[in-house]
């Protein structure tokens, strides 16, 4: 049972970093139909820039709270990602805007490769080790272990959706950002200045990806500049669960997705274990006898399963857990 | 399809040379062309050839600073053999590192490897990864270039059959029983986990370490995979904790190894760590912080800073930094291949290839000689454990006896080993 409980905490903590990023994808997706697959890698540039700022500081011998330098890494971190993504909207999607939607796709990767090359060039080819300099004790509860930085990480997530959903349902920039979203023609004639909301959607999803940036790196304690890569096309498979486009659907396909992860790689092993059934065939009894045990896959699978979450969203449910909009615009 | 024309025709005269200069030496036989790049050197006398000498790691990706280690190792060697200007075969012979990026994926193994045989290279110093290594020699051998890895410790590549493979590392199955014997020695566990990312050489040296623990009667719990690129290993370490193994061994590179320690501790698990070389080095201590303390881990070989002074001497006032993990011996490598030539006095492959398998030569990594296979004779493998922060050599497995490092490095000192 502790094991269980200790798979689901770390499958929520993945969740939330999941449910982040998955926020970027499908607010922009959301507005302008476009999957930014260039996500992962402002994720990814979020997490250096906070590295080096919070190496810097760490380094420079100032004595300063932990918490603020992290706080300070972050807060740089933001700036840079929100220039990020802003310029990569008007470089590579907005003059693409009228084009078929395989053109601002292309573009997408295209921006991925070169984000993910000019942080080659500027931070190495080396996995870069975050500074660990807050103390992170672990709290023990019923067999379980939970350390302080995947509180703050399931905390900070959840405050960042309840923020973000506030910004777009009780705000005027949030009416805006719906409103362009259901129909950027008229939204413009009821002047909306729609290049403004589109930028500032991607603005804001870059900043969320900034957050991500930071978590991930002080969790894991590893930069490194493929590191987006994978990351965002799980986030993407979990803003596809809960139903691109949706906010709710991209908190909840994230966090369902890293508990399915965890889960999954947590006993895929035994599950399919074949000496369950080491009745079927001698070969099978044999290798059972021998070994005690005969798994058919293993934890090596672990990547795989969101793939293949989004494989069975896509054939059952196209539209996602919570998305009503078919996907007839993708 | 314009700029192929303007390419074609920009490059003709000189296509026209070589190809010439190939056909005749084809029907004369009477110059040695093979290994000498695109002939003569413009500026130089005309007796003077360039030699190309091919390097191959990843110099991309997830594992590029250790490819640039070994590249850099290789760079030494060329331009220490440039400096002494050695006459080969009655011409001056200039060397020339031609260095490309397998980016550590095994289909670019074959690739990178027919792009050294139309370069028409003198030899290969590489693969850095057993994976791509083991792909890519299929080409030398039908290429007849003599391939010689300072990293690659997959048993498989040397036992293919093939004349022209060779290395200045120790194999995994003989590092593997290294560490599962000192684990052994030093900690007796009754129940042991093995981990591997997967690749040809997490996985092969995953299996050496759990054949020897089986063999000495230690249980070993079902083997648990990852990738070399995974950060998260918290789901693999819960289901190892709710087994209670004593050890763990983890066969993979340091950017998964860290992360996997890390949060080893964070969990609770209280088993000893140990890692093969390739999540040996310095790095451990920033990669996993306080975690990493009592890690024990094995390098193939003997550890960077036992390796020749003059050796770290030239590399530092090179570089400008420290050797990493294999640079000694892929510098060994290098000058291997230079010695075979002036043993044969060529630098055809075909002719290198019977004096390289039986030389003997003194580099920066000790005493190196060729068995049969092609694998370093009596290769010494070194156990570490993680002190304070530091990786600190505690013993030298040598052919199953355990040597204190203390011992050992008192007879390291005369050179003779």
């Amino acid at each position: 049972m502790d094991i269980f409980l200790q798979q689901i905490i770390n499958g929520l903590t993945l969740g939330s970093v999941y449910a982040i990023v998955a926020l970027g994808y499908t607010m922009v997706y959301g507005i302008v139909q476009l999957i930014n697959f260039a996500h992962g890698e402002v994720v990814m540039i979020g997490a250096m820039v906070a590295l080096s700022v919070i190496a810097a500081i760490a380094g420079s011998g100032v004595a300063v709270s932990p918490v603020l330098i992290i706080l300070a890494g972050t807060l740089c971190a933001i700036p840079v990602c929100m220039g990020v993504g802003f310029a990569m909207e008007r470089v590579a999607y907005r003059p693409l805007r009228g084009a078929p939607r395989l053109a601002p796709l292309i573009t997408a990767i295209g921006i991925s490769i070169i984000l993910q090359h000019l942080a080659m060039l500027i931070w190495s080819r080396n996995p870069l080790s975050f500074p660990q300099i807050v103390a992170n004790p672990v709290f023990e509860f019923a067999g379980a272990t939970i350390s302080a930085v995947q509180v703050a990480i399931i905390g900070l997530s959840l405050a960042v959706m309840a923020g973000l959903s506030l910004l777009v349902y009780r705000t005027r920039l949030g009416i805006a950002m719906r409103a362009t979203s259901e129909n950027p023609q008229v939204a413009g004639l009821m002047g909306i200045d729609i290049n403004r909301v589109i930028s500032l959607t991607f603005v804001i999803g870059a900043a969320l990806g900034a957050v991500a940036g930071v978590m991930v790196g002080t969790y894991y304690g590893v930069a490194h500049y493929t590191m987006g890569a994978l990351l965002g096309l799980k986030a993407f498979s979990a803003a596809v669960l809960g139903g691109i486009g949706n906010l709710a659907g991209a908190m909840l396909g994230g966090m369902l997705l890293g508990v399915v992860e965890a889960l999954g790689t947590g006993y895929i092993g035994d599950a399919t274990d074949l000496c369950h059934v080491d009745w079927i065939s001698a070969t099978i009894a044999e290798r059972c006898a021998a070994d005690g045990h005969f798994i058919l896959l293993g934890s090596n699978y672990q990547d795989v399963f969101a793939f293949v979450v989004l494989i069975f969203v896509l054939v059952f449910r196209p539209s996602g857990l919570l998305g009503e909009r078919v996907s007839d615009r993708a | 399809m314009p700029m192929h024309r303007n390419a074609m025709r920009r490059y003709h005269p000189l296509v026209l040379a070589i190809v010439v200069g190939m056909s005749l030496s084809a029907c004369g036989g009477k110059e040695e062309s093979s290994g000498a790049g695109a002939g003569s050197s413009v500026g130089g006398g005309a007796e003077q050839v360039t030699v190309r000498i091919g390097h191959a790691a990843p110099l991309t990706g997830a594992i590029a600073h250790l490819g640039k280690d070994n590249e850099s190792g290789v760079e030494l060697a060329v331009a220490e053999a440039n400096m002494r200007g050695l006459t080969i075969g009655g011409r001056k012979v200039f060397f020339e590192l031609m260095s490309e990026d397998d980016e550590g994926k095994p289909d670019k193994g074959p690739i990178v490897g027919q792009k050294f045989a139309d370069a028409g290279v003198a030899g290969v110093v590489g693969h850095l990864n057993s994976g791509v290594a083991i792909p890519a020699s299929a080409i030398y051998q039908q290429a007849g270039i003599p391939v010689i890895s300072g990293s690659a410790t997959n048993p498989q590549l040397t036992e293919q059959g093939f004349q022209v493979t060779f290395r200045t590392v120790g194999r995994d199955d003989q590092q593997g029983p290294a560490v599962a014997d000192y684990l052994l020695a030093r900690y007796q566990p009754k129940l042991a986990a093995v981990i591997d990312d997967a690749s040809s050489y997490g996985e092969g040296l995953a299996n050496e370490v759990e054949k020897t623990l089986k063999a000495k009667g230690v249980a070993v719990l079902p083997r648990e995979k990852g990738t070399d690129k995974q950060a998260d290993w918290k789901a693999v370490l819960t289901k190892l904790r709710g087994r209670k193994p004593e050890a763990v061994f983890f066969g993979g590179m340091d950017a998964a190894a860290g992360p996997l320690l890390k949060q080893a501790r964070e969990l609770g698990l209280t088993a000893v760590f140990a890692f093969g070389d390739g999540a040996c080095t310095d790095k451990m201590h920033e990669l996993a912080g306080p975690a990493a303390e009592g890690l024990v881990c094995s390098q193939a070989g003997i550890p960077v800073s036992s390796s020749s002074q003059p050796f770290l001497d030239a590399y530092k006032a090179r570089f400008g930094r420290e050797p990493l993990i294999y640079a000694p011996f892929t510098y060994d490598a290098t000058n291997l291949l230079i010695e075979a030539m002036v043993a044969a006095d060529s630098v055809d492959p075909a002719k290198l290839l019977p004096s390289l398998k039986s030389i003997a030569h003194v580099g920066a990594t000790g005493r190196i000689g060729f068995d049969d296979k092609g694998d370093r004779k009596d290769a010494e493998m070194t156990i570490f454990t993680v002190q304070e922060g530091k990786v600190l050599p505690v013993a030298i497995v040598k052919s199953g006896t355990i040597i204190d490092f203390k011992d050992f490095a008192g007879t390291a000192s005369t050179g003779d080993r």
